[in-house]
């Protein structure tokens, strides 16, 4: 039972539009955490934001007793860790499973987050090349997949987490730009994760709003061109 | 101890002066693993690297019983899993300090390994600026050592190295090197007195003197990429 007493509170700091911010929403609510959400203007960051967070100055933060987690997913494995004995587990037990999510989690990280922030910035034939390789990784992402309902099997995991609070984003990119990056044809798995991920309960409740980021995304753009 | 049959075979595969492979080999040798290392080639990468890590094609590569894992920090952290009941633990038990410890091993390659690679490469206003980001990125680190001195540890949030020493440690003598080579100071000793000492502890462990790469060819490889970058900008 959720203990809500001084010594058991939970804050988010995030905003709603944020993937980073829908990421740790998912993670609380698949685990059924009350939280505060404190949705922050990160054009005007507040105090408790600057002093939660003095080494990146960004959102999400989670406050919990107190003691504040940065970074989305280091904030994803501590409310694993931290409500270890709470269902559905997000990560799994055997540590070579646990280093493959990890690795997955990385790469959608590094590569892949390089790869469509490059179609999001780039135009012409810089933009063109940033969509080929967004396409290619998402190739890898139907590979690891292999035929399973979500990354982390039969329920939702780390790195479902992961690309998960992206999936506003980039299917919104893909409406602006016109580019094709999730083809239907060519990642079929991946489609279907997409629509399955999209309904999961917990989940599309806190996905950020498709019309705020189209616009955003659209603002974005007109400024670049 | 260590059974070394075809059952509990660890193989390490990678090139002794990368940082991301030292990260590995001070963790197999705290946890007092036997593994067989692999010496590769980073110029002519063999067929079992490119095929144990097809998507990012680098060091390091551990092999566990057939098994391959990829990418440096998510190999110790297997290694911490896979052998937890061997002494020592390298990430803490408890959420939060795990959480902390990640925090600034993220930091160290999310941060402060792209600035120092600025300082590398970069020339003029452009090295000038990877150079502030590398002492601004640095004082954080030397902040976050004087926390934890001040709660009693001589580590990143323990009395003995963990996971955040090992990330920040496995690539000091690249540090050293770079700053030789670019004749920059990034570390300190007036600003940032807990780094200064933290590194002094850490080369003096016996355990990572065994392991550090040889600074004569550390310090060969980054003279020969400044040389290589400086003259690609003086070729446009």
């Amino acid at each position: 039972m959720e203990g809500c007493g001084e010594e058991e509170q939970v804050k988010l700091l995030g905003a709603a539009k944020s993937p980073f911010t829908a990421r740790v929403r998912m993670a609380l609510a698949l685990k059924g955490i009350h939280y505060e959400f404190i949705e922050e203007d990160i054009h005007n960051k507040s105090e408790l934001l600057l002093k939660s967070n003095p080494v990146h100055k960004k959102i999400p933060v989670l406050i919990h007793s107190g003691k504040y987690v940065c970074e989305s997913m280091i904030i994803v494995q501590y409310i694993e860790e931290a409500w270890g004995n709470k269902a559905p587990n997000l990560m799994p037990k055997d540590p070579y499973d646990r280093a493959i999510a990890r690795f997955w989690v990385a790469f959608i990280e590094d590569k892949f987050a390089q790869s469509v922030l490059g179609v999001f910035n780039g135009q012409g034939e810089q933009q063109q090349k940033a969509a080929e390789e967004s396409v290619a990784n998402f190739l890898l992402l139907e590979e690891a997949l292999s035929g399973k309902a979500y990354f982390g099997g039969d329920e939702i995991g780390l790195v479902d987490i992961s690309l998960g609070g992206l999936l506003v984003f980039i299917k919104m990119l893909e409406k602006v730009t016109n580019l094709v990056l999730i083809d239907a044809e060519r990642m079929p798995v991946l489609s279907a994760w997409v629509d399955r991920f999209s309904e999961a309960d917990g989940v599309k409740d806190v996905l950020p709003d498709r019309a705020k980021i189209f616009e955003f995304i659209s603002g974005w753009r007109a400024k670049l061109t | 101890m260590e059974a070394c049959t075809e059952e509990e075979q660890v193989k390490l595969l990678g090139w002794l002066r990368s940082p991301f492979v030292t990260r590995v080999r001070i963790a197999l040798a705290l946890k007092g693993i036997q593994y067989q290392f692999i010496e590769d080639d980073a110029e002519n990468k063999s067929q079992l690297l490119l095929q144990s890590n097809p998507v990012h094609k680098k060091v390091p590569v551990l092999i566990h019983n057939g098994k391959i894992v990829c990418e440096s920090m998510i190999i110790v952290q297997y290694i911490d899993e896979t052998w937890d009941t061997k002494a020592p633990n390298l990430l803490p038990k408890d959420p939060y300090d795990r959480a902390i410890a990640r925090f600034w091993a993220a930091f160290v390659d999310d941060k402060l390994r792209p600035s120092i690679g600025g300082v590398l490469m970069g020339q003029g206003e452009k090295q000038q600026k990877a150079v502030e980001e590398s002492l601004a990125n640095l004082s954080l680190l030397d902040d976050a050592l004087r926390a934890s001195s001040c709660s009693g540890n001589a580590y990143f949030g323990g009395v003995e190295i963990g996971f955040a020493d090992i990330a920040l440690g496995g690539g000091l003598v690249s540090l050293k090197a770079i700053q030789k080579v670019t004749k920059t100071v990034l570390v300190d000793p007036q600003k940032m007195p807990h780094l200064c000492a933290w590194i002094d502890r850490f080369f003096e462990i016996d355990l990572v003197k065994g392991i550090l790469p040889d600074p004569v060819k550390v310090l060969e490889r980054i003279s020969y990429l400044r040389a290589k970058f400086t003259s690609a900008m003086a070729g446009n």
